[in-house]
């Protein structure tokens, strides 16, 4: 028999915002992942050729004259761990009803999230190349670029979880977790850019 | 006191029918609930099924005779391919089943609405937006290989928004799913279509982002180098897996879902292998590992015994695990019949007969990737989308007319529904099947002109043609039913769709 129970009444949700929050960073990381693979099927494709000694041979995929700044790449990768730990005390005080600590935690993140503004624009301008000079930079600002509007994205959600803590809900366990399940995503989303993007090149 | 009071009587007579038009109107469009959302979803995926078969007519007609062009002009028939492809898999398959679950899975989980009801709402309008952006470009010369480079862009951001709109939409019925149900209903004790949707919510998420990656790529390369995506000319040769197989695959398990819900009702008895059938379902959304990785794996018997053996198990995954999944729920639905006392119902023809269209594209793909058979670049693919997406369109109907009473309060006429069932399913073959034996014949595929083949060409093509006109009446005909239900039909209890 098909259900068609009648409208019952309202039921308190059980952790929708977490598990739309979880759902929405898997396919987000799939995104990632997808441009992550993307990139190394060009990489791989990339044409060869011999070095001037005859020794090695050269995959002509990133040019000659580019450098990554890994300095600022490095800090990133720390970075977003720190996001995370400071989302996950948001997560922690919110349970425990710590208004001042929640409020705290979710206005580091944000700040956090600056910094690695910050460090993604500090690489754009020491790499110094343009959007439109060749396949390695195109595709470079696309995939770096995706995961800044991801960051961005988890900057705003710290934000709006801010200032619904300071405003006192303090019932917003749910908003909190699921801000810091998705700082839990930036940082493995993260993890995958890095390796592949700024260490694999 | 101030006394603000407008005279009624006045106001009413004032402002006329056509006020309550605009309200009605404003109503619909800023509406949350979850019905009327899932109700734009259908309403727009029927008139986007009626387009995409006119343009299967057109394209049927133009291939009549090859040697000359009557219909289109050289330039445009690439872009009107891209346009029917579109509309045949993001404009009918998957929202048509994304608005069955927002209207339908709510009210199977005991939920007073779906989940983020304004995200689902968000998704209509720019699933809704994204097709027009697409349908906008396509007509000023903007598809892929389309000569204007603005709306070639225009293009690439409306197949992306379109794609954000389905996942917003997934996304509010697998949230909805896994947290709102009735208290004591476990995931195991969901009807079979809630777990449907969740399966085939989830699978969708997880692989239209990785089209959504390509589209960044592309646009970004597009606009600014075009230097690694081949500009213009290369936008479907990176894009075009998302509008075939296996990707049409993640789209049809809710199509399964709607025959594994109806046979139980039909046989007047619950399923006995209830289990089984949740498993069948999951087993079919293993065609996200095609959809993601791009790829269906041609079975190639050459080289060693190991590349043979690595051959096959590639094959297998990619094509033999999705059909797998669709013959238990096909077989365990029907078994269901033997058990108990069935009657004839034009839901559960409907949702059968669009199943076994489904198994028939799914076999035609596992063919198609037979590097023997040498079907690749023939029309045979596109027999194998239009089984794919005429079948689910056939299991739509189905699911529609089982659950009118939820929906419309109506119940739709049963025999006059039969007959439609029929002439869907004629139309379903007779729109495909010749292009299976044009495909054999090496009819290539997206063009009308400039091949030849021993043959009839002009009866595969004409017959084609039929069938997409088939699909034209069937949809009308069920809006025609559905209209003259709310008309003239008795009110149902919502209970009756139980």
């Amino acid at each position: 028999m098909t259900i068609a129970l009648p409208a019952a009444p309202a039921q308190a949700p059980r952790r929708q915002i977490l598990v739309a929050t979880a759902i929405a960073s898997a396919s987000a990381f799939m995104l990632i992942i997808g441009m992550a693979a993307m990139w190394l099927k060009f990489r791989a494709g990339a044409p060869t050729r011999d070095s001037s000694d005859g020794l090695k041979i050269i995959k002509d995929w990133m040019p000659a004259g580019i450098t990554i700044p890994e300095v600022a790449a490095n800090v990133m990768l720390i970075t977003f761990p720190v996001g995370a730990l400071m989302a996950q005390w948001a997560a922690y005080s919110a349970k425990r009803n710590d208004a001042p600590h929640r409020s705290l935690g979710l206005a580091i993140c944000f700040i956090v999230g600056l910094a690695i503004v910050n460090a993604q624009v500090a690489v754009y301008a020491q790499m110094d190349i343009g959007l439109a000079d060749g396949q390695f930079q195109t595709m470079f600002y696309a995939i770096t670029g995706t995961m800044l509007l991801l960051v961005v994205g988890g900057m705003a959600f710290s934000l709006v979880a801010f200032f619904r803590s300071v405003g006192g809900r303090d019932n917003d366990v749910d908003v909190v977790n699921a801000h810091a399940f998705y700082w839990y995503f930036l940082t493995a989303a993260f993890a995958v850019v890095w390796f592949v993007v700024y260490v694999q090149k | 006191m101030t006394n603000i009071d407008t005279h009624v009587g006045a106001s009413t007579h004032a402002q006329g029918a056509g006020s309550a038009l605009v309200v009605s109107v404003g109503q619909w469009i800023t509406s949350s609930d979850h019905k009327k959302i899932g109700r734009l979803f259908i309403g727009t995926s029927l008139l986007s099924a009626l387009l995409a078969a006119v343009l299967g007519v057109l394209f049927g007609l133009e291939r009549v005779s090859p040697a000359h062009m009557q219909i289109f002009n050289g330039d445009a028939t690439p872009q009107l391919f891209s346009l029917y492809q579109f509309a045949l898999v993001f404009g009918v398959l998957a929202p048509l089943f994304v608005g069955i679950a927002i209207a339908v899975v709510p009210t199977q989980l005991g939920a007073r609405a779906v989940a983020f009801p304004r995200v689902a709402q968000f998704g209509f309008w720019a699933w809704l937006f994204g097709a027009l952006m697409v349908d906008v470009s396509i007509i000023g010369n903007g598809g892929p290989g389309g000569g204007a480079t603005d709306l070639v862009d225009l293009y690439l951001l409306g197949v992306a928004l379109a794609a954000v709109g389905l996942l917003a939409g997934s996304l509010c019925v697998a949230t909805s799913v896994l947290t709102a149900r009735a208290p004591g209903m476990t995931l195991d004790r969901i009807p079979a279509f809630s777990w449907s949707a969740l399966v085939g919510s989830i699978a969708t998420l997880l692989s239209l982002p990785v089209m959504i990656g390509t589209i960044i790529y592309v646009y970004v390369d597009h606009t600014h180098a075009q230097l690694v995506f081949g500009g213009n000319k290369g936008i479907n040769s990176f894009l075009g897996w998302s509008l075939s197989q296996p990707m049409t695959f993640v789209f049809v398990i809710m199509a399964l879902g709607v025959l594994a819900e109806v046979a139980p009702v039909t046989a007047r008895t619950e399923q006995p292998l209830r289990p089984i059938v949740l498993a069948g379902l999951a087993i079919i959304s293993t065609a996200v590992l095609g959809a993601v990785t791009q790829s269906a794996h041609i079975l190639d018997w050459a080289g060693t015994n190991t590349d043979k053996v690595k051959s096959v198990l590639l094959h297998s995954l990619f094509n033999g695990l999705p059909l797998l999944g669709i013959l238990i729920v096909v077989l365990v639905s029907l078994m269901c019949l033997k058990v108990g006392t069935p009657r004839i119902t034009a839901s559960f023809a409907l949702s059968l007969l669009g199943a076994l269209m489904i198994i028939v594209g799914v076999l035609g793909n596992g063919l198609y990737n037979l590097k023997a058979a040498s079907l690749d670049g023939t029309v045979f693919s596109e027999g194998t989308v239009l089984y794919l997406v005429y079948g689910g369109l056939l299991s739509a109907l189905g699911a529609l007319s089982h659950w009118a009473p939820l929906l419309w309060a109506r119940a739709i006429d049963n025999t006059k529904l039969l007959g439609l069932a029929l002439i869907g399913l004629l139309g379903t073959i007779l729109a495909s099947f010749p292009l299976y034996i044009a495909g054999f014949a090496d009819q290539p595929a997206n063009t009308v002109m400039g091949f030849d083949y021993d043959g009839p060409v002009a009866l595969w093509n004409v017959l084609t043609g039929v069938g997409h006109a088939l699909i034209v009446l069937t949809v009308l005909g069920f809006v025609a039913l559905l209209i003259d239900a709310l008309r003239n039909g008795a009110s149902v209890s919502q209970e009756a769709s139980a």
